[in-house]
């Protein structure tokens, strides 16, 4: 079959399921069922890169998105307990609207892009093997020299991140006890102890019992 | 033929059907989250296609970078739910109105 | 050898020190400290006055004229203090000193025992000052300056009783009067300014010949002359502080003061201040035949029926009040035709006998007890010789009968209003003729009423609470003293001599210089055609001649007639004269009411400056400011504060909403107006 052609029925068919999975995120009742249609949406998403000869950034997504931050998110799902019935109150209401702002969005987005412009531009030659590398290569060629100093802060990003996370959910155990020794270094002895001068006494040596002479 | 506008098309779609989600759940702090993740999740894709249809990489290093934000974004975010939850014990997006004017 | 500037600054601040030392360290010096301290800053000023007038006339001095002190200088505008002395100058110095002396001593007898007797004479100090820088000035500006503080103390003094609500009531009255004067006055200098570029006098009247043929645009379409309109403005302010009709309604309510003062500030000084203005404007006035006839119409109007209200006054002050109404506009009258000289000369006699007959009023006023009725008294000839002959010389010089003062400058006026050819003259004429029958009328029943006929008071020894004799102020019987009258104090009695000497000579000594003999020189200026006094002077024979032929004259048989009258109403019949009022009581009613002008002025500017300020505040204040402006912005602010308020709903969904919405309107906004997409 002509590349192309399945090309482009695989594009459509991971498309299809990319919408899919979208519109199940916002609308399923249960919201564990929410968070795996968005794992869905994820994959396909990765499989449009692969499409895209952009592996390195579709087995991130897969990597990074859904198996850190997609299970996260399930974790906390499921860590707290959330009343389900209650949940589903008002969806119906205001779906006209959304659904009106969406399209009306969409319609805009595409308007303002210029669709017709760019469906001249066909998928072309992979600029990655033009230069000789893989598209890994490519992309690192790229990052450790144009593009250091965002990598840099892009790990201070995930440093905050961390200690951001750490910081807010931290809780302090009432029973804890823990060492604080600048309070301990700062300590007077004065305050702990007091010496009293006293004469020395000589105790008097204990009375021996008199041992029954027998 | 996939062109650029297939691509740009299904980005579009894909940021419309978030931001329809940001608020039509009313109920559902998570959802909320998510839908969050899928707007990125379109930019990305915007991203990627130009990058490939214009041969800069520098359209891939950046989707690295929102990649890695998303995910510093997404643990803080879900670290402030689990405290609302704490405090609140809903995660009822009604219920939590105490910065009305 | 020239005037000495440091004398002439001794005459203006000699008593303004007086007034400053009685004023505020009254408490130190005490009563008789204070009346010493600005009896002597007047008696300085009054003996170096006659020292400046002799300088000026014997010993041949020229025109002072110098600027002391510049207090601003913007661009051309010059505003300084400076003196011009010259013989118009010198002459009103020494009027104003020497009445002002004598007033001073006086108010040691008449104020005795009152608690503001040292207020009182820092104010008579302060007033003397007033007028000398008044008529030294050689400035609008500062002419203003004291136009005004004469005003100011003139205000302070017919207030002085302050607890007295009429007293009040009269000096509001005369501030309120003088300022629309003052108005008129004000748009009168700036008017000079505006053409002529300049304040100072020389320099205003050597370009005033410039003004001829310029117009002024005042009301749409229509162009005034300027002279004209500049020399109204100028009387306009003449008519408020000389009481000229109609705004003479103050002068009568100005008796609510004490004697002396009516006596200073409003016979013989302050009211004259109009007059004198007029006469040094003269190269102005000169100028515009309309304005001298605008001023001769109101003086002639003035002379007449202000004295015919004197007539039905039963207040012994109000008579005299009045009477100077009257010889005010005959002042004004000779101005308006040109007799500029005969206006000050007049105004000079006037001080005199006007001052003597308000200060032998108050003489016999403090010897009733305060009793100012007229019908309360009678007979009092018996108990105060010296106040009745001195005021029958005062009386005889204001219907000018032949050889006092009074007929020299009376009949001077009445002969130049005959001869003058100006439009309005020949009304003129009729009033100031008339008017001399009314003058005797009024002088003659006032003579007649205090000093003739029976006694109309009783005499009851009252054992009451022991008051001094300045407690009047209502609680008294009329008519019932406590012990008979007596001649006053030689406080009083010495002033009322010394005035009754100059109302009787001065007159003849300078009617030939002052009127005919150009005494004046190049302080007024008269253009050739208006010059009636050069016409008369061809008549003038001298002072005597002038006399003898006066008993042939008209005015004098009119005198003669009121005093026929009068003696046997007064004297013989007086039953008559309540027959004769009875008889024309409308015309006795319009002239009590002094014609409603009061009336008028009270229900119209009074009562509508009242409802205009009830109006401003309830529908200006009330509604407009603090309904709509005030209360409404925060009504408005409330409002919309609560409506926006709603945005804030505390909800996520909302806001991220509102975040969509501004990104939807954005992304509207971009494509509409078609930035760049891409591709192409």
């Amino acid at each position: 079959m002509n590349p192309q052609l399945l090309q482009l029925i695989c594009f459509y068919a991971f498309g299809l399921v990319t919408v899919a999975g979208a519109l199940s995120v916002i609308s399923m009742k249960n919201t564990v069922h929410a968070v795996l249609s968005l794992v869905l949406t994820f994959f396909s998403a990765a499989c449009l890169w692969m499409l895209l000869e952009a592996e390195f950034l579709a087995l991130a997504l897969i990597v990074v998105y859904v198996g850190a931050v997609m299970v996260l998110f399930l974790f906390v799902v499921m860590m707290l307990d959330i009343d389900h019935e209650k949940m589903r109150e008002g969806f119906v209401k205001f779906l006209p609207v959304g659904l009106i702002v969406a399209v009306v969005m969409l319609v805009e987005m595409l308007g303002l892009i210029g669709v017709r412009s760019m469906q001249a531009q066909v998928l072309g030659a992979n600029p990655a093997l033009a230069e000789g590398m893989s598209n890994t290569q490519w992309l690192g060629h790229a990052l450790y020299t144009k593009f250091l100093l965002p990598f840099e802060i892009a790990a201070l990003i995930l440093t905050v991140g961390v200690v951001a996370a750490v910081a807010l959910t931290l809780r302090e155990r009432s029973d804890a006890r823990h060492v604080a020794p600048g309070d301990q270094v700062k300590v007077d002895p004065r305050s702990r102890i007091r010496i009293v001068k006293m004469d020395a006494v000589r105790p008097e040596p204990p009375a021996v019992a008199e041992e029954p002479q027998s | 033929m996939i062109s650029l506008a297939h691509y740009i098309v299904l980005g579009a779609v894909l940021f419309c059907i978030a931001v329809a989600g940001l608020f039509i759940n009313r109920k559902n702090v998570i959802v909320l989250l998510m839908s969050i993740e899928l707007m990125l999740l379109a930019v990305n894709m915007n991203f990627v296609a130009f990058s490939r249809f214009l041969g800069d990489a520098a359209g891939q290093v950046f989707v690295f970078f929102i990649l890695t934000v998303a995910a510093a974004e997404a643990a803080i975010g879900l670290a402030i739910l689990v405290l609302l939850f704490r405090t609140r014990s809903t995660i009822n997006i009604a219920d939590i109105d105490s910065m009305k004017g | 050898m020239g005037l000495s500037t440091s004398i002439l600054l001794t005459i203006a601040l000699a008593p303004l020190a007086g007034c400053l030392l009685a004023g505020f360290f009254g408490r130190f010096i005490g009563r008789v400290g204070a009346h010493c301290v600005t009896i002597l800053g007047v008696a300085i000023s009054c003996a170096l006055s006659f020292y400046v007038l002799y300088q000026l006339t014997a010993g041949g001095a020229p025109t002072y004229n110098e600027n002391l002190y510049t207090w601003f200088q913007i661009g051309p505008f010059n505003a300084s203090v400076g003196f011009m002395v010259d013989r118009l100058t010198g002459m009103m110095l020494v009027v104003v000193s020497f009445v002002s002396l004598l007033v001073h001593l006086y108010t040691i007898g008449y104020m005795d025992g009152d608690p503001g007797y040292k207020r009182f004479f820092a104010y008579i100090s302060l007033f003397t000052f007033s007028m000398f820088m008044l008529v030294m000035s050689n400035n609008f500006m500062q002419l203003f300056f004291g136009w005004e503080a004469v005003g100011l103390v003139s205000y302070l003094l017919i207030g002085f009783w302050y607890k007295k609500p009429t007293a009040i009531f009269a000096n509001l009255k005369a501030f309120l009067v003088n300022r629309v004067g003052d108005f008129g006055f004000l748009l009168g200098i700036a008017g000079v300014l505006y053409f002529l570029h300049t304040l100072d006098y020389t320099t205003a009247f050597e370009a005033a010949p410039s003004l001829v043929g310029r117009t002024l645009q005042i009301t749409a379409g229509t162009q005034w002359d300027a002279s004209t309109v500049v020399c109204i403005c100028l009387f306009i302010g003449a008519m408020g502080k000389s009481a000229q009709v109609p705004l003479h309604v103050w002068l009568p309510d100005s008796m609510e003061g004490p004697t002396p003062i009516s006596a200073l500030i409003h016979a013989a000084t302050m009211v004259t201040a109009g007059i004198f203005m007029v006469a040094r404007m003269s190269p102005l006035f000169e100028l515009s035949s309309t304005a001298l006839s605008f001023v001769l119409v109101i003086g002639a109007t003035g002379a007449l029926f202000t004295g015919l209200i004197g007539i039905v006054q039963n207040d012994i002050k109000r008579v005299v009040a009045y009477s100077t109404l009257s010889q005010l506009g005959y002042m004004t009258v000779a101005l308006g035709v040109s007799m500029y000289s005969g206006a000050v000369f007049h105004l000079m006699t006037h001080a005199f006998f006007k001052a003597l007959l308000f200060l032998g009023a108050g003489s016999v006023i403090i010897a009733m007890h305060h009793e100012q009725d007229m019908r309360y008294m009678g007979g009092l000839r018996k108990y105060m010789p010296i106040t009745w002959i001195t005021m029958w010389i005062g009386s005889l010089a204001l219907v000018a009968i032949p050889f006092t003062s009074g007929f020299y400058s009376k009949d001077a006026i009445i002969e130049a209003v005959g001869e003058s050819h100006r439009w309005g003259a020949g009304y003129a004429y009729f009033c100031v003729m008339a008017g001399a029958l009314v003058t005797g009328l009024y002088t003659f029943r006032q003579m007649y009423l205090t000093f003739h006929g029976k006694e109309r008071f009783t005499v009851v020894a009252h054992h009451g609470h022991g008051h001094d004799s300045h407690d009047d102020h209502g609680h008294h019987e009329p008519g019932v003293l406590e012990h008979a009258p007596k001649e006053s104090p030689w406080v009083v009695t010495v002033p009322l001599v010394l005035l009754a000497i100059p109302s009787l000579l001065v007159g003849f000594f300078t009617v030939g210089p002052m009127l005919f003999g150009g005494w004046f020189g190049n302080a007024i200026h008269v253009e050739e055609a208006n010059n009636v006094l050069a016409e008369m002077a061809g008549e003038f024979h001298g002072a005597a001649a002038m006399a003898l032929h006066g008993f042939t004259q008209l005015p004098f048989f009119l005198v003669l007639a009121a005093f026929a009258i009068c003696t046997y109403i007064y004297l013989f019949n007086i039953a008559l004269a309540d027959r004769i009022k009875t008889a024309l009581k409308p015309l006795w009613t319009v002239l009590d009411r002094k014609y409603w002008i009061d009336n008028v002025y009270f229900a119209l500017f009074a009562k509508g400056g009242v409802a205009l300020g009830r109006g401003f505040w309830k529908a200006g204040e009330a509604t407009v400011i603090d309904g709509a402006m005030v209360n409404g912005s925060v009504g408005v602010v409330h409002r919309i504060a609560a409506t926006v308020r709603r945005l804030q709903s505390g909800y996520l969904y909302h806001y991220v909403f509102a975040m969509i919405l501004g990104l939807i309107l954005l992304l509207g906004g971009y494509w509409l107006i078609g930035s760049a997409p891409v591709g192409q």
